[in-house]
Formats: structure tokens, C-alpha cells, sequence
């Protein structure tokens, strides 16, 4: 029993590390296509890694440690949150590890590392982009807060295994302040892996960019594992999302054997697909917003999530009374 | 070796825990008056002294820490000296035990620090910074374990005063001498208003024990007013938002050993007081109360966050960073009162767990901090972040010791500052079940005030390491920059390694403050403690682990390390940064401190009151200059001054210096004296 959970623990991280870049790849695929431009093969992240860890890498002459380590540092946060977020199934032994509010810091540390690193080198975009990826983190913040706020009044519970299982012992529940819930979590969401109304991942317009402009020093090795690290944590983002708003189809708490294990795979893979391709079309069809239109977006964010904490409690009221 | 050994085993057993505590505080009185032997010396006071004061903050961490976990009833001592009818009463309960804990183990750092930083010719002679800061010291400590009104006020006084001579002790800096001299100020209005809380509280049995106040039964008028006296008294020397003007002040003008002590330790006392006064002697009575802290709280947060982020000398940038963190602590007090008031025990621990926890890794990594900046302080000569830069090469100890601090400031797991926010916001969910309409609307969006602050802090962070240590050296002195000595390194590395320690293993830290919150709540989170990770309500509810957050980081950064070295081929190559393609760049060109504050200032106009001078755009010598002020200072401290000035301006026309008519002015007044009496 102990050593089946410790093989399904190890089995959802190598499968989280494995699929994050083909996740990436699918967006890239789906955007051009929406775009009308030829897509770059599916695997194109992959050939990507592979192309970065046979390079040379050229490190500024006084890059400290702190530079060199970060990349270690935030693919480690990455798999730790890989490892702590029930993707496939609930009963795994590190997601008891952290709540949804403890995982915020995770990705919060993994943040505050790669802006230090950004500033190590002290050249003006770095700083620059660590000063941007900051602003937009404390600017998101209370918006998932809000969101996880919302998750908790309807199961008692901040911990995703707890969330998914709730999902699953009383599956009719359809409570309005999920929907605004929702939203504002994809506007987090968006947010905060540097997608576009926010950020460009495709850029590297100086003015416009803020995580291309962190990474601007890193190279070879070091980037193949921050670019890593960043595809990820999108798949990370997606998996939270998944557990909080469409758990159908996790294998949760009790459920043993490979037929629910199988089932969970293939739901996971069937909500990328649509997620990616969900995802691409909404970067089609914005444009990228004015760096000071940031707060205003995530404001709005936030008031959803608020909205829903609210009609959730005067729903609640009412029907109590 | 036996008898030294049935010595400690005796000094350990509980019953004499609160006389061995004595002992140590007045060692620490004798050590600090022991440097006046050889006043100008500082071999004495330096290699000696301080590593003895150091251990002293030790042992008394350690006793306070073995009362906790031993769990033995408080103890109480009367000590003779006092008024005639009232002598000193000392009391050693989990509460001050708690505090206690705080003081010994973010002191030993402090002292051991200080015995490598004070040097000869800076300020006062170094006995006498010897003498004041133990005294500071003791006093401190007295304040905690006093059981009296009167032993408190005169251990606060003490308090003040050997602080005040502290932050002083460069008196012949202008600047210096008026933030002691405001610092002096709202230290004594704020005793005042803790003076007359007590008279309050005795409740008209004129007895100014503690142990009387408990069992006074005062009205709710009277229990409301010796409630919001407290709050200001002791809001004041914690710099709850708007008594907080002091702090910004005084902080940077002191020593930075001395900085650490006020801002780490001193801040706590006052912590202290509020929880003596609220839960122990006034018993929690109105959810009122604690709604008032809450507000109070969040707002100094988030003003405090907000002023950080604009700050451009990295002490007052602490300084105002101080002021966000005593925020989050009065936050969890007060939402524990709600809780406690509102009849709901368990989330009023948890909420008190969280703002006890907070206080102590604010003790910790406050301190590291401050003690860092004195080290960056000695080595450029600098306290303007506009001119540091690129430390990490210079002073790699310290840079390493400072990131920690960094980390745990920010609120980053694994460290600890991260565990006691965490709580803090795990008691905020459960807001929405408070009994009272709206309330339980609106607590909750308190939590994500809570969430921006916390994020905002990170930033600040960032900013407050990422200009000093990383980058470019702004200046050509600061390639001279030496790293500190052995001495501060392991004031330093203790205070690092208490911030690893809680934020891996919170349960201990969980259970050092359970008793405290079961001598004023009567319950306690988690009673059934894990080892690997703490669950404050049930694990299904929420969980965290320090421990796999660290392994698990670690163990992957492992991983891949050994990864990467076998599939890729490890060959670096260094090389100049990118330029741009523009290769006349210097390090004057890099991101500025003013720069962090940009899209705050931008984005936070309300809070500040800006002055802008931007030269045109032919000005041959163009000076760029911004200057931010508290807007506090103008709507409520300056007319206040106006108005003391007023009044004694108009009293003064009596004072006309001719002995005539102060005779005139006495046989007026008997006069009148004589028309009542009769």
C-alpha cells in the first residue's frame, strides 16, 4: 500500500516534468494556428532543451552563485509543487505536504529567486524585469487568495487532495461563486506565467517584456532549466485549476487499482488538450495590456473572486433562513 | 564535575526557574556596570563582556524554553525593594516565559554581534554602550516578568531611558538628537496612557497587583476605556499606525546593534503588554476590541509595506518594515479576539498562535537583518541604497546570512516567516463563521489586505537585498568593502539558523507557544503533534511541512545537478553581460532604489504626500529630486505641535520675569484660594 503510493508519487512527477514542455509545445501550436502561421512541430520545446544542455554556457564575469544556483533552485519549487498537486490522483504521500495557500508560496519563492537572479548581473533590463515580475506577483496574490477563500467555504478544506475528493462525494453541487471563481483564477492564472494580456512569452520587445527580460543573462544549461521550470509551472497552474474547478475524472482517496489510474491519465490529457488550446485562443483574441493596465486587470480579478466570497455568503444566509 | 553538575540539574528544576532568571538579569546589571572599570578600554568590554551577556541571553532562552515545554505551574516571587506598601512582584508564567524565549534567543545573536561591532570612537565610550545596553537588557526583561503595575512602569521607564541614550549615543549628529528627542516623546506619552490604563484597571480597590486587576470586575465603559488606553499606550511603542512616526526615526539614527534590540526585542515588550492587558488582565470582553486591532493592524501592514517600498536608506526601510510586521502581529491579536469573544476558542488560539509565532521570527530575522546593515554600514561608510551594490562579492558571509533573513522576511517556505503568515491566514478563513452579520462579510476581505501585504513585503525585499548586495557596486569605494568579522558572522549565523529552524521544524515553535495560548484561551491548536509537519485543525482542513518543502527542494536541486553534469557537458564560459549593443553602460545606469519605488508610488499616490522637482528639459545642471512624507506628520502631529506652541506661547505672557508680579500672581491665587475654602 505505502510503496503503491510512493510509486504513483513518483510516477504523476516524472509524468508532470515529462508532458510540461509537450503542454507548452501544444499551446505554441494551437496559437499559430489560430494565427494562420505554420505551427512548429509539436515537439519543438523538447528539441529546444535538448539543443540548450549541448551549449556551452556563457556566464557574465561576475555572476555570483545565487545566479548559478536559481535555475536549480526553481525547477526544484516546480517539482516540489509537480509533486504536492494531485494531477492524476488524491492519495499521494507529498500532498499532504501543503495546502493550496502553502503552494502559493512555493511559486512565490521560486518568484523572489529568479528576481534576484535577474538583478545579480545588474544590467537594466534585469532589474527591470525582476522589479515588473514582482509588481504583478503582489498584484495577484490577494485575487488567488480570493480565489482559495471561495474553494474553502464550499468544502471546509485548503487542501487540494481534501477539495477533489469534496468534488467527488457530492458531485451535483453547482454553487454560482465557482463560476466567478473560475474566471478569476484564469485571469491569475495568466497573470502569473507571463501569458498575454500581461506579458508576451514570445517577445523580446525590450520595453514590453518582463520574464523574457529576467532571463536575458541565463544561457545553455541554465536556461534549458529555467525555460523548464517556467513550462511547469504553467502545467502546475493548470493542474490547480483542474483540482479546484474540473476534478472529474482524479483518481481520489480509496479508489485503488490501474483502471481508475488509466481513467485519470486520459482525463488529464483530454483537459490539457482543450485548456491549451482554451488557453491559445484567449491569447489570440487579446491584445497585451499597458504595464500600469496591470493593476486594473488583476483588480478585476480580484472583485470576482470578492463576488463570489459574497454570493456565496448571502446565498448561504438566505438559505439558512 | 558532579557538583557543577547537581548545580545546573538544580538550576533546571522548575521551582527555582524564575530565581535562576533573577540571577541571570542581574549579571547582565553587573556585566553592563563591570565595563566601567576601564571605561575606555574595549578589549574589556568587547572580548569579554558581551560574549557574557551573550550567554547569559542564552541560558535565560533556554530556562524560559524548558518552563514551557515542562509545563509546570507559574511561579511568584515578592521582592522587597518598592513603595512602602507595594513591593515588587514577579511572576513567571507561559505567557512572559513565551516572551522571555524571544528576548534570550534573538539577544544572544544581537550580543554576540555587538562584541565584534562596537568600536572605539564611535559615539560614547564603549562602556558606557555597554553599561546601557545590558541595563537595556535587564530591564527589558523585567518588564516581562514584573506582576505589578508599579515594577512595570519602572522597568518600562528604564526601559525607555536606556534605550533613549542608546539611539543617542552619536548626540553630536543633529539629526540624531531630534529623533532621540522624539523617540523620548511618544515613549513617554505612551506610558502615560499605560499609567492610566492601570489606574483603570485596578477597578477601585487601589491595588496595583496584577494579580488584583485579574479580579477586578469593571464596567463595560471602564473595561472599553482601559482597553483603548492600553492600545495606545502600548500602540505607541510599537508603532501601531498613526503613533508610529517615532520609529522610522529612531531606528536608523541608532547603532545598528541598537536597532536590532528596538526593532526585534524592544516592539515584542509592548506585544507583550497588549496580551498581558487584553487577554490576562482584562479577559477579553467585547469582539469590538479585537475588531479595532484588526483594522489598526492591517492598516499599519499595508502602510508600512508601502512606505518600505519607497524608502531609499535601507535602515529606515527596515524601519517601516518593523511597522508591516507588528501589523501582522496585532492583526492575529486581534482576530483572536474576535474569535475569544464570539465564544469560538480554537480559531482565537490559532489566531494568537500566529501573532505569537510571528512575533518571535520577527525577533529573529529582523534582527539578522539590521545587524546586517551594520556590517554593510562598516564596510562603505554608507546607508543610501543609491550608493551600495554588488556586496555579494565583497562580503559573501554576510550576503549569505542576509539572504536568509531576506527569504524569512518575505515570507518564502521553507523559512519561518513563511509558517506564522501561513497560520495567520488559515485563521482568516474561518472569519466567515463569526456570529455576527456583516462582520463575517467583511473580516474576510481582511485576508486579502493580509495577502497584499505579505506579497508586497516580498517585493520590498527584493528590492532591499537586490540593490545592496546584488549587481553592480554603485560606487568606486565599495570594491574596498571588507566582510564582517568572526564575531558578527556568528551573531549572524545564530540568528539565520533560528530562521531555518522554526520555518523547517514549526511544530517545535507550535509547541512552545501552545501553553501560552492555553493560560489565555484555555485551548490549543494541534494538540496531537506530527513530527514531520504541523496541521493546526485537522490535516484533511490544511497541512504544511517544512521538512519535504526543504527536502524536497534540496533533494531535486540534487537530482538535477547530478542530471545536467551527466547528460550535458559542464563547460562554461564567462563573458561580459549583454550590453544592448550600447557598451558605454555604467553601474550608475542600474536600476535604483528610487526606481522600486516607481510603480508604488504610482500605484499608492494616496498614501503619500510628494514633492517633485523635474528640471526642464534644457537645464545645463539638471537635479532630479523627489521627496515623500507621511501624511500623518501634517494632519495630525504638526498641529498638535502648533498648538502646544500656541498654548504656551499664550501662557508665557504670565512669565514676564519681574518678582512683583509673581508675588501678585501667588496672593491672587491664595486669594481665590481663600473665596472657595471659605
Amino acid at each position: 500500500m505505502r510503496t503503491i503510493s510512493l510509486v504513483r508519487q513518483l510516477g504523476e512527477v516524472l509524468v508532470a516534468v515529462g508532458i510540461a514542455p509537450l503542454f507548452a509545445g501544444w499551446i505554441a501550436q494551437c496559437r499559430a494556428w489560430l494565427q494562420n502561421r505554420t505551427a512548429p512541430p509539436l515537439l519543438q520545446p523538447y528539441h529546444m532543451l535538448h539543443k540548450l544542455f549541448q551549449k556551452d554556457a556563457a556566464l557574465a564575469t561576475d555572476a555570483s552563485s545565487l545566479f548559478r544556483s536559481t535555475p536549480y533552485v526553481l525547477f526544484g519549487t516546480m517539482v516540489l509543487a509537480a509533486a504536492i498537486i494531485p494531477s492524476i490522483a488524491t492519495d499521494l504521500p507529498f500532498a499532504r505536504a501543503a495546502d493550496a495557500i502553502a503552494l502559493i508560496g512555493v511559486f512565490a519563492t521560486a518568484r523572489v529567486f529568479l528576481s534576484l537572479a535577474a538583478m545579480d548581473i545588474g544590467t537594466a533590463f534585469g532589474s527591470m524585469g525582476a522589479r515588473r515580475e514582482m509588481m504583478v506577483g503582489f498584484l495577484a496574490e490577494p485575487a488567488l487568495l480570493m480565489v482559495l477563500f471561495n474553494a474553502f467555504l464550499l468544502f471546509g478544506s485548503t487542501a487540494l487532495p481534501s477539495l477533489v475528493d469534496g468534488y467527488a462525494m457530492k458531485r451535483s453541487v453547482v454553487d454560482p461563486s465557482v463560476l466567478f471563481a473560475a474566471v478569476a483564477f484564469l485571469m491569475v492564472m495568466l497573470a502569473e506565467n507571463g501569458r498575454i494580456p500581461i506579458d508576451n512569452p514570445a517577445t523580446h520587445l525590450e520595453l514590453t517584456m518582463i520574464h523574457e527580460a529576467m532571463l536575458l543573462e541565463y544561457s545553455a544549461r541554465h536556461l534549458a532549466l529555467v525555460e523548464w521550470a517556467s513550462s511547469l509551472k504553467l502545467f502546475n497552474y493548470a493542474c490547480i485549476g483542474f483540482a479546484l474547478f474540473l476534478p472529474w475524472g482524479i483518481a481520489t482517496h480509496g479508489s485503488d487499482g490501474g483502471v481508475s489510474m488509466l481513467i485519470a491519465v486520459a482525463a488529464l490529457a483530454a483537459k490539457l488538450v482543450v485548456a491549451g488550446a482554451g488557453l491559445a485562443l484567449i491569447e489570440s483574441l487579446s491584445a497585451k495590456l499597458r504595464l500600469f493596465r496591470a493593476p486594473e486587470y488583476l483588480a478585476i480579478a480580484f472583485l470576482l473572486a470578492v463576488l463570489g466570497l459574497l454570493v456565496h455568503l448571502l446565498l448561504g444566509t438566505s438559505a439558512n433562513a | 564535575m558532579s557538583r557543577a553538575h547537581q548545580w545546573i540539574a538544580a538550576a533546571m528544576t522548575p521551582d527555582h526557574a524564575l530565581r535562576v532568571l533573577l540571577i541571570l538579569i542581574l549579571f547582565w546589571v553587573v556585566l553592563g556596570a563591570g565595563g566601567l572599570l576601564r571605561p575606555r578600554t574595549l578589549r574589556l568590554v568587547a572580548h569579554i563582556l558581551f560574549p557574557l551577556g551573550a550567554v547569559a541571553c542564552a541560558g535565560v532562552a533556554a530556562l524560559a524554553g524548558i518552563f514551557l515545554t515542562s509545563g509546570h505551574a507559574p511561579e511568584t516571587m515578592i521582592l522587597p525593594p518598592g513603595l512602602p506598601d507595594l513591593p515588587f512582584h514577579l511572576r513567571l508564567d507561559p505567557l512572559s516565559a513565551f516572551f522571555l524565549l524571544l528576548l534570550g534567543a534573538a539577544g544572544a545573536g544581537i550580543s554576540i554581534f555587538s562584541a565584534g561591532y562596537f568600536r572605539v570612537g564611535e559615539g560614547s565610550a564603549p562602556a558606557l554602550h555597554c553599561l546601557q545596553y545590558h541595563v537595556f537588557l535587564a530591564s527589558m526583561a523585567v518588564v516581562i516578568l514584573a506582576n505589578d503595575a508599579y515594577l512595570f512602569m519602572v522597568a518600562w521607564e528604564t526601559m525607555a531611558l536606556s534605550s533613549y541614550f542608546l539611539v543617542t549615543s552619536q548626540h553630536r549628529i543633529p539629526e540624531i538628537r531630534r529623533a532621540g528627542f522624539l523617540y523620548l516623546l511618544m515613549a513617554h506619552v505612551g506610558a502615560l496612557c499605560i499609567l492610566l490604563s492601570f489606574g483603570v484597571l485596578q477597578g477601585g480597590s487601589w491595588q496595583f497587583t496584577f494579580d488584583a486587576m485579574r479580579g477586578a470586575s469593571l464596567t463595560p465603559f471602564w473595561a472599553t476605556t482601559a482597553f483603548a488606553l492600553a492600545l495606545l499606550g502600548f500602540g505607541a511603542k510599537a508603532g501601531l499606525v498613526p503613533l508610529h512616526v517615532w520609529l522610522p526615526e529612531a531606528h536608523p539614527a541608532a547603532p545598528s546593534p541598537v536597532s536590532a534590540m528596538m526593532s526585534g526585542l524592544m516592539l515584542k515588550t509592548a506585544i507583550y503588554g497588549m496580551l498581558r492587558a487584553s487577554f490576562d488582565l482584562l479577559h477579553v470582553q467585547f469582539w469590538q476590541w479585537g475588531a479595532a486591532m484588526l483594522v489598526l493592524g492591517l492598516f499599519s501592514a499595508l502602510f508600512g509595506a508601502i512606505f518600505a517600498a519607497v524608502q531609499t536608506d535601507m535602515k529606515r526601510l527596515l524601519a517601516y518594515s518593523s511597522i508591516e510586521n507588528v501589523g501582522l502581529i496585532f492583526t492575529g491579536i486581534g482576530l483572536s479576539v474576535l474569535f475569544a469573544a464570539s465564544h469560538m476558542p480554537l480559531f482565537a488560539a490559532l489566531a494568537l498562535t500566529a501573532a505569537l509565532l510571528h512575533a518571535l521570527n520577527h525577533a529573529l530575522f529582523k534582527s539578522l537583518l539590521f545587524l546586517a546593515t551594520g556590517s554593510v554600514l562598516h564596510a562603505t561608510q554608507q546607508r543610501s541604497l543609491g550608493k551600495l551594490g554588488g556586496l555579494i562579492r565583497r562580503m559573501p558571509w554576510v550576503a549569505a546570512l542576509a539572504l536568509v533573513g531576506t527569504l524569512a522576511i518575505a515570507g518564502l517556505p521553507p523559512l519561518n516567516g513563511f509558517v506564522s503568515e501561513w497560520l495567520l491566514l488559515q485563521s482568516f478563513l474561518f472569519t466567515p463563521q463569526l456570529p455576527h452579520a456583516f462582520v463575517n462579510m467583511l473580516v474576510p476581505l481582511g485576508a486579502s489586505v493580509l495577502a497584499l501585504t505579505v506579497a508586497l513585503a516580498a517585493y520590498v525585499m527584493v528590492k532591499f537585498y537586490g540593490i545592496i548586495f546584488l549587481g553592480q557596486p554603485r560606487e568606486a569605494n565599495l570594491s574596498h568593502a571588507h566582510d564582517a568579522n568572526k564575531l558578527e558572522r556568528l551573531g549572524l549565523g545564530w540568528l539565520a539558523g533560528g530562521c531555518i529552524l522554526i520555518g523547517v521544524l514549526p511544530q517545535l515553535a507550535l509547541r512552545i507557544a501552545a501553553p501560552v495560548t492555553g493560560q489565555l484561551l484555555g485551548t490549543t491548536v494541534a494538540p496531537a503533534l506530527s513530527f514531520w509537519r504541523i496541521a493546526p485543525i485537522a490535516p484533511e482542513q490544511a497541512s504544511y511541512s517544512g521538512l519535504v518543502f526543504l527536502a524536497g527542494i534540496a533533494g531535486v536541486f540534487a537530482v538535477t545537478f547530478v542530471l545536467v553534469r551527466l547528460i550535458a557537458h559542464g563547460r562554461t564560459r564567462r563573458t561580459a553581460p549583454w550590453d544592448c549593443g550600447y557598451p558605454w553602460q555604467t553601474a550608475r545606469m542600474q536600476d535604483t532604489a528610487e526606481g522600486f519605488g516607481q510603480p508604488i508610488r504610482h500605484m499608492f499616490g494616496g498614501f503619500f504626500r510628494m514633492e517633485r522637482d523635474l528640471p526642464a528639459a534644457d537645464d545645463p545642471a539638471p537635479r532630479y529630486r523627489i521627496h515623500i512624507e507621511d501624511r500623518f506628520w501634517r494632519a495630525i502631529y504638526q498641529p498638535i505641535a502648533h498648538g502646544v506652541q500656541r498654548t504656551a506661547d499664550a501662557v508665557s505672557i504670565l512669565q514676564g520675569g519681574r518678582l512683583s508680579v509673581y508675588l501678585l500672581y501667588s496672593f491672587l491665587t491664595l486669594l481665590v484660594l481663600l473665596v472657595f475654602v471659605l
